[in-house]
């Protein structure tokens, strides 16, 4: 009981989170009247019957610092370091971080799914090679795998026969992230796909003569689905954290493109002036985080009892 | 016993090959990148390419790159930084060490300390009020990303309230252990907190959820109807049983953040450990030295991933004859 209503909680929180982040253009056209991506450091806005600037000179010494939260429609949470409206760009890095944390999360399932049931279900040496494999990524600490492959390919075109993958693509880090959990969703996937193998009911199958394509469509994969399905807001939720990461390292989405972890990285140099530049996107994170991590344990309660479902890095 | 140590360090040296394998290849093999321009850094004279070439072989097959390269790691150990020219790796690395160490361990202990307080309170309150408190907060440490506590952190340790509650402190930096043993810990404070809030999620749930399991176990409910004390049950015969999974958690974890993951702790809090110089030379584009903590890493990740499964099966038997 108390879980369904923590899963109804978390689920109304996403799906809040998800449409203010796909409302974002509205926002920043018809409420902020702003454009969040181009820098306004020359211009002024109206407070309250006043003008004020929105790079104002600093009090004391040199420097400008950005207009702090104004709680009215433009500026509502201030501006950052190039008098960007923070709300509207918090909103806009929603969209980017909830497509990394979405799409990733399901190629690195896909994928691991797929591996987990060639290596669980063929066994012998396709399993030998596989499981030696996940645990070559599984020792290659994420961070560092993470910042090798973006430092190679960040400022050059990577080719692979007809992809060609941008510097400056989201498709860079998506790709990154959904490699290097995979090992983390196929193991216990293998584990499970091994033990179902012996099972009477996959035996009987084949002693009627079921292909083994036939036998893992039907047969196997209804029977992992559940801990896949398990897994993939908590996959979307630690991908999101590692999307935010490499952003803060300067590895992951590149400018003019903000996710919540551009936006903190931004916010640091306004730290001590101007700390919700910094604050808003980290609470977004950890809200959206929450609320999968809340989902993904009631799902695991619901659909598979049995699992022991580690979550966290 | 020893058999089995001697074949799960076996398996180690060929994952460290592998591993380090695949760190050379992204450098030296991926389609479409001069590794000689990369080491260089950017805006390299031709001499200095040249001056690559020849030092790291790239004009030799791959497998001799390979092997020149490892050569320089860990036989003559004078891999230079082309970047930062005359800066050796090797030696740099050696002395950021401790400083991760320094962090990683202090912050284990806390983590570790924590997690099994309230992951006892968790199992053994089940369902009254303090349980699901607890197992939120654990969800809610598990959500926040660590640089972004960090940086929460400082501003409030250091910015806002600095000159009240926080006044003692120090700046961000680090102070050596044998220097001043309390700047120190001073130091050191805030990113161990930090870097623990996390792990105490992870484990607090990993151990309550083991517990819970033991509790429903034939042997604890073997033991109270011998009559013992339920804090010896708990203690003694459940507690035993719902710490293996934990230690090699631990262990793994233990690899990771020695080997890297500590990273973003460091930048935030400005402690010069092996973490922070990735950093750098990710900043400065400096191959030399992110192939060098790359490969220190993934020692370190291996070694304690062996050490755990020794330990482990040391601890359950059932394991050394799997």
């Amino acid at each position: 009981m108390l879980a369904n209503r923590a899963a109804l909680v978390a689920l109304i929180i996403l799906v809040i989170i998800v449409l203010v982040s796909l409302l974002a253009p509205l926002y920043a056209s018809h409420v902020a009247h702003t454009n969040p991506f181009t820098s306004n450091v020359q211009g002024s806005i109206v407070v309250d019957g006043k003008k004020v600037d929105v790079m104002q000179q600093s009090a004391t010494g040199l420097g400008v610092t950005p207009i702090g939260p104004t709680w009215h429609s433009r500026y509502f949470l201030g501006a950052d370091g190039q008098g960007r409206d923070v709300m509207a760009r918090v909103l806009y890095g929603g969209r980017v971080s909830l497509l990394i944390g979405s799409v990733s999360a399901a190629i690195c399932c896909f994928v691991a799914t797929a591996l987990g049931i060639i290596a669980g279900y063929m066994g012998g040496l396709v399993d030998g090679i596989l499981s030696r494999l996940f645990d070559v990524v599984w020792a290659f600490p994420v961070y560092l795998l993470a910042i090798c492959l973006s430092i190679v390919l960040l400022t050059s075109t990577l080719t692979i026969g007809p992809i060609s993958i941008g510097s400056g693509s989201l498709a860079l880090p998506i790709a990154i992230i959904s490699v290097i959990y995979v090992p983390y969703v196929a193991r216990p996937i293998r584990a499970q796909v091994k033990s179902l193998r012996e099972r009477m009911f996959i035996q009987a199958a084949r002693s009627v003569g079921s292909s083994n394509w036939r036998i893992i469509r039907r047969d196997v994969l209804p029977n992992v689905l559940p801990s896949v399905i398990v897994y993939f807001p908590i996959m979307m939720a630690l991908n999101i954290l590692i999307a935010a990461s490499l952003s803060f390292l300067g590895v992951g989405v590149q400018p003019p493109r903000a996710a919540w972890g551009t936006i903190i990285n931004d916010g640091l140099p306004l730290l001590y002036t101007r700390p919700l530049v910094s604050l808003a996107p980290g609470v977004m994170i950890a809200l959206t985080c929450v609320a999968l991590n809340l989902l993904g344990d009631s799902l695991r309660d619901a659909l598979d009892p049995g699992s022991k479902v580690r979550v966290g890095s | 016993m020893i058999g089995f140590i001697l074949r799960r360090l076996g398996s180690a040296v060929l994952v460290l090959f592998t591993t380090s394998a695949i760190a050379f290849l992204i450098f030296f093999a991926t389609p479409g990148i001069d590794p000689a321009a990369r080491i260089a850094g950017r805006g390299a004279s031709a001499q200095t390419l040249a001056q690559v070439r020849s030092s790291f072989g790239l004009d030799k097959p791959l497998p001799v790159q390979y092997l020149l390269m490892m050569k320089h790691l860990f036989v003559t150990r004078d891999l230079n930084s082309f970047v930062n020219r005359g800066e050796m790796v090797v030696p740099q690395i050696v002395q950021a060490a401790p400083i991760t160490l320094s962090l990683v361990i202090g912050s284990a202990i806390i983590a570790v300390a924590s997690s099994f307080a309230l992951g006892l309170i968790s199992a053994l309150y089940k369902g009254r009020v303090v349980d699901p408190i607890i197992m939120t907060l654990a969800v809610l440490g598990i959500s926040i990303p660590v640089f972004w506590l960090g940086e929460v952190a400082n501003l409030i340790t250091q910015g806002t309230l600095h000159h009240s509650a926080f006044s003692w402190v120090p700046p961000l930096g680090y102070t050596p252990l044998t220097q001043d043993p309390i700047q120190w810990a001073l130091h050191l404070l805030f990113p161990w907190l930090t870097m623990a809030v996390m792990y105490v999620g992870i484990y607090s749930r990993v151990l309550r959820a083991e517990l819970v399991a033991a509790f429903n176990e034939d042997f604890v409910q073997a033991a109270r109807a011998k009559g013992i004390t339920e804090r010896r049950v708990v203690l003694r015969h459940a507690l035993r049983c719902a710490l293996i999974p934990v230690i090699s958690l631990f262990g793994l974890d233990l690899g990771v953040l020695v080997g890297g993951a500590a990273l973003l702790t460091e930048v935030v809090f400005g402690l010069p450990g092996v973490g922070f110089l990735t950093y750098q030379a990710l900043e400065n584009v400096d191959l030399s030295m992110i192939m060098g903590t790359t490969i220190y890493a993934a020692f370190f990740v291996v070694l304690m991933n062996a050490l755990v499964d020794i330990l482990h099966a040391k601890l359950d038997p059932r394991i050394r004859h799997a």
